[in-house]
């Protein structure tokens, strides 16, 4: 039997795997892929809650994050090909018209 | 006994890829690593008795999503990639950061007590019959909600990708 703090544990070291990767990476590619990687880390938390607590609740919620991120990748990924079409870059840290 | 060695397999490939995830130079390289970790949570849902979840998870994210990803990636074709650095100049400070995060909430969750004992987790509720009651049921206007925000990334991904027609 799976303690259920091995789940929180595993969830919490993978969100902050991800938000290290968002606040240290310039490729905005892997800045992406970080923001999936604490999406599912949430999506872990809410499985092993849903599982230990007999409530589908969670579950239903793991369908509704997994829908945002779609359409997130997906405006996202839009996003970026008209940066690269009209900036010719994919480093946020070349991003700075707006500086003053 | 055997599911704690499951698990423990499950949780090492999850952190090691999520790692070389965000570490990687080629972005190719990082997508690949990404395709084991989500294979990898599929499992940890299987663990959960949330066998459709599992599936959902490899056909949405490591069908669609990842794919997606991996379309663009090759599309948009950056070279420079072996010169650029590839984290900005605050990485130390920001690896420093996450690491207090994570030694704060690992404490936290250390001195919590999670009520959870061996006959209390459900034994058949990851169907998908149940699933689809209580998302049809109890969550009708969210999952209305959903469609809509799929609508709305379709539609704004189209218009925002497209040629600018110069008028």
């Amino acid at each position: 039997m799976i303690p259920l703090w091995w789940y929180v544990m595993l969830s919490a070291a993978l969100f902050t795997i991800g938000v290290v990767g968002v606040l240290s990476r310039r490729n905005i590619f892997i800045i992406l892929m970080s923001i999936e990687l604490m999406l599912n880390a949430a999506n872990i938390n809410l499985v092993a809650f849903s599982h230990y607590l007999q409530s589908l609740t969670g579950q239903v919620f793991v369908i509704f994050v997994i829908t945002v991120a779609a359409a997130e990748a997906a405006v996202a990924l839009a996003i970026i090909i008209l940066l690269a079409r009209n900036r010719g870059s994919v480093y946020v840290d070349e991003f700075n018209i707006m500086k003053g | 006994m055997i599911n704690q060695l499951i698990f423990l397999y499950f949780a090492a490939v999850i952190l090691v890829s999520a790692v070389l995830t965000v570490t990687r130079r080629n972005p190719v390289h990082s997508v690949m690593f990404m395709l084991l970790l989500f294979f990898h949570i599929a499992g940890v849902f299987v663990l959960l008795n949330a066998e459709f979840l599992a599936a959902v998870q490899l056909i949405v994210y490591a069908g669609a999503i990842l794919i997606l990803y991996l379309f663009v990636v090759m599309l948009l074709n950056v070279d420079r990639e072996s010169s650029a650095p590839r984290a900005n100049r605050f990485w130390p400070w920001m690896i420093g950061f996450g690491l207090l995060i994570a030694g704060e909430v690992m404490l936290l969750i250390a001195r919590g007590t999670f009520p959870a004992e061996e006959g209390k987790t459900m034994q058949h509720a990851g169907g998908v019959r149940e699933l689809g009651i209580s998302l049809y049921q109890n969550y009708l206007v969210p999952f209305e909600a959903a469609s809509i925000i799929l609508l709305v990334g379709l539609v704004g991904a189209v218009m925002l990708a497209k040629k600018q027609s110069k008028e």
